[in-house]
């Protein structure tokens, strides 16, 4: 490109591969990088001496996992993937907010939960949106969910080790676009040359020109719903269902009984909010509302945030009305059989 | 608890890996792979630590395969071995070492069938049978199924998973005890 060799960016670039290990980030957008962590925030007029304890590469090694303060859970079934998350976030042992959002759109058919500390999940995912778009724009294709989990995982990878926490799945729907461009590519093929664009770029339709029955097999494997549970320490699972945070237990409790992949809309936003609803109920670091997202292959649409409270009191309303029902029927029961044993034999 | 353990035979090497992926106290996944392909007849089993195991094998699996492609003939098992090693070895004293350990399970038309024990600390050994971590029915963590590959001159093959639920719960009194 000839901006890149106006400002000598080839040189900058070359020389950053044989000195990292990872070269994460193709061109030098602002990513954090691992070094900073080492400055202090003091140090502007004087260099500190090195030996101060301020370096953060040898920390001291936590007591026991420190658990993510939340509730997030999301699930593939036949109608997409469901996401669902609390919205309560804490800051040792006090309600910074009550409503936050957990949930973040990355892009038109990708979306992430989020979990861990609040700011690092949303710093990293608008660098991950923006890394998306990038790509989009370079190959004129979405990335797909697990080149944009990959992607994630190989971002985070060098602050392994620092107290850099973020565990998010990534819910998404591949594909659709292909579908699209064949179809464009197979109608201009019948008319006369219409206008391609003249850039060069024809990515979509030009595979698309020899369309066997591999291409097509391949195309249905490769759309679709699609999870992806990636975290900060570096794992990256692909998966029907997860749940992360201090209120996961809880919540698959729920879910491994419910989920099934013939559920309804209906019957699977009920189950992730009973679920979200029962691990707030127990867990002190999950609570306030919930948040439903439901991605299909026209993108993602978002539920009305709903007040967990409103569901305790409506549950209940209802336990108290099925007491109610019992004691009357039993009551109902006892006078019947009273009366048969006074009646004269 | 993961586990890994591989056994050679005379003209075959068997391999098998538990299936969950467990994050602190929770299961995540009941049917994780933990078997990378390194070429058509090299399997890698990696566990550890969380990210590195799948960076770490996947870094050893891409540059097997370049090695391929450049040179147009697959590395033999025990100079795979060597260069996994060398790379843990590498890596030891960095600023980020690996936490891994490996069985590298392979079979090559010259040396015959190899099974090759690796552990984070970088050594080396290869030996007749070797296993990663503790694989006991009994412990806490249980492991329900494990994926279990075969290796011989014809490539790698799956076989059956072995579940609980099959093979473990017949009754070892028949092995133990010969008839009569």
């Amino acid at each position: 490109m000839a901006l890149e060799d106006l400002c000598h960016f080839r040189d900058i670039f070359q020389e950053d591969i044989t000195t990292e290990r990872f070269s994460i980030n193709l061109l030098h957008f602002y990513i954090p990088e691992v070094e900073y962590l080492d400055e202090s925030p003091i140090q502007f007029a004087f260099p500190l001496p090195t030996n101060l304890p301020f370096t953060s590469s040898q920390t001291v090694p936590l007591p026991f996992p420190m658990a993510h303060g939340t509730t997030t859970l999301a699930f593939m079934f036949q109608g997409g993937v469901l996401a669902a998350a609390d919205t309560r976030s804490s800051c040792s042992g006090l309600v910074a907010c009550p409503a936050s959002q957990k949930i973040l759109p990355i892009h038109s058919h990708l979306v992430g939960t989020t979990s861990g500390t609040s700011a690092d999940c949303m710093l990293w995912k608008r660098i991950l949106a923006r890394e998306l778009r990038l790509y989009q724009l370079r190959h004129s294709r979405r990335l797909s969910t697990r080149g944009a989990a990959k992607l994630l995982s190989h971002m985070l990878h060098p602050f392994k080790g620092t107290e850099l926490c973020v565990a998010a799945t990534l819910c998404g729907w591949d594909g659709g676009e292909l579908e699209d461009e064949c179809h464009d590519h197979e109608e201009s093929a019948g008319t006369t040359k219409t206008q391609k664009p003249d850039l060069g770029m024809t990515v979509g339709p030009s595979q698309g020109s020899s369309f066997t029955p591999q291409d097509s097999s391949r195309k249905a494997r490769l759309s679709g719903p699609r999870l992806f549970y990636v975290c900060s320490d570096g794992t990256r699972l692909e998966g029907m269902l997860f749940s992360v945070g201090s209120g996961s237990p809880y919540a698959y409790s729920i879910l491994d009984q419910g989920v099934r992949w013939g559920l309804t809309v209906e019957e699977a936003t009920s189950v992730a909010r009973e679920a979200v609803y029962r691990a707030t109920h127990r867990d002190a670091y999950s609570g306030n509302f919930v948040d439903v997202f439901h991605i299909t292959s026209k993108g993602w649409t978002r539920r009305k945030r709903e007040d967990l409270k409103e569901e305790y009191y409506r549950e209940k309303e209802r336990q108290r009305l099925e007491r109610k029902t019992q004691h009357d029927i039993l009551r109902a029961n006892t006078s019947i059989y009273s009366q048969c044993l006074a009646m004269p034999s | 608890m993961e586990y890994l353990i591989g056994i050679q035979g005379p003209d075959f090497v068997l391999v098998a890996a538990d299936n969950v992926a467990a994050s602190s106290i929770i299961q995540m996944k009941h049917d994780y792979d933990k078997m990378f392909k390194l070429s058509e007849k090299i399997l890698l089993l990696c566990v550890g630590e969380a990210g590195d195991t799948v960076q770490f094998a996947e870094y050893i699996q891409k540059n097997v395969q370049l090695y391929k492609m450049r040179n147009g003939y697959e590395l033999s098992p025990t100079a795979a071995a060597n260069f996994t090693r060398k790379n843990l070895a590498d890596y030891l004293r960095s600023r980020t070492p690996y936490h891994v350990n490996l069985l590298l399970a392979g079979y090559d038309e010259a040396e015959g069938p190899g099974l090759f024990y690796m552990d984070y600390l970088s050594s080396l050994a290869k030996a007749p049978f070797a296993a990663h971590g503790y694989g006991a029915k009994r412990f806490i963590l249980n492991l329900p199924s494990f994926t279990v590959r075969l290796i011989d001159k014809d490539g790698i093959h799956d076989m059956e998973k072995l579940t609980l639920s099959g093979e473990m719960a017949r009754p070892m009194k028949a092995t133990f005890y010969p008839a009569a």
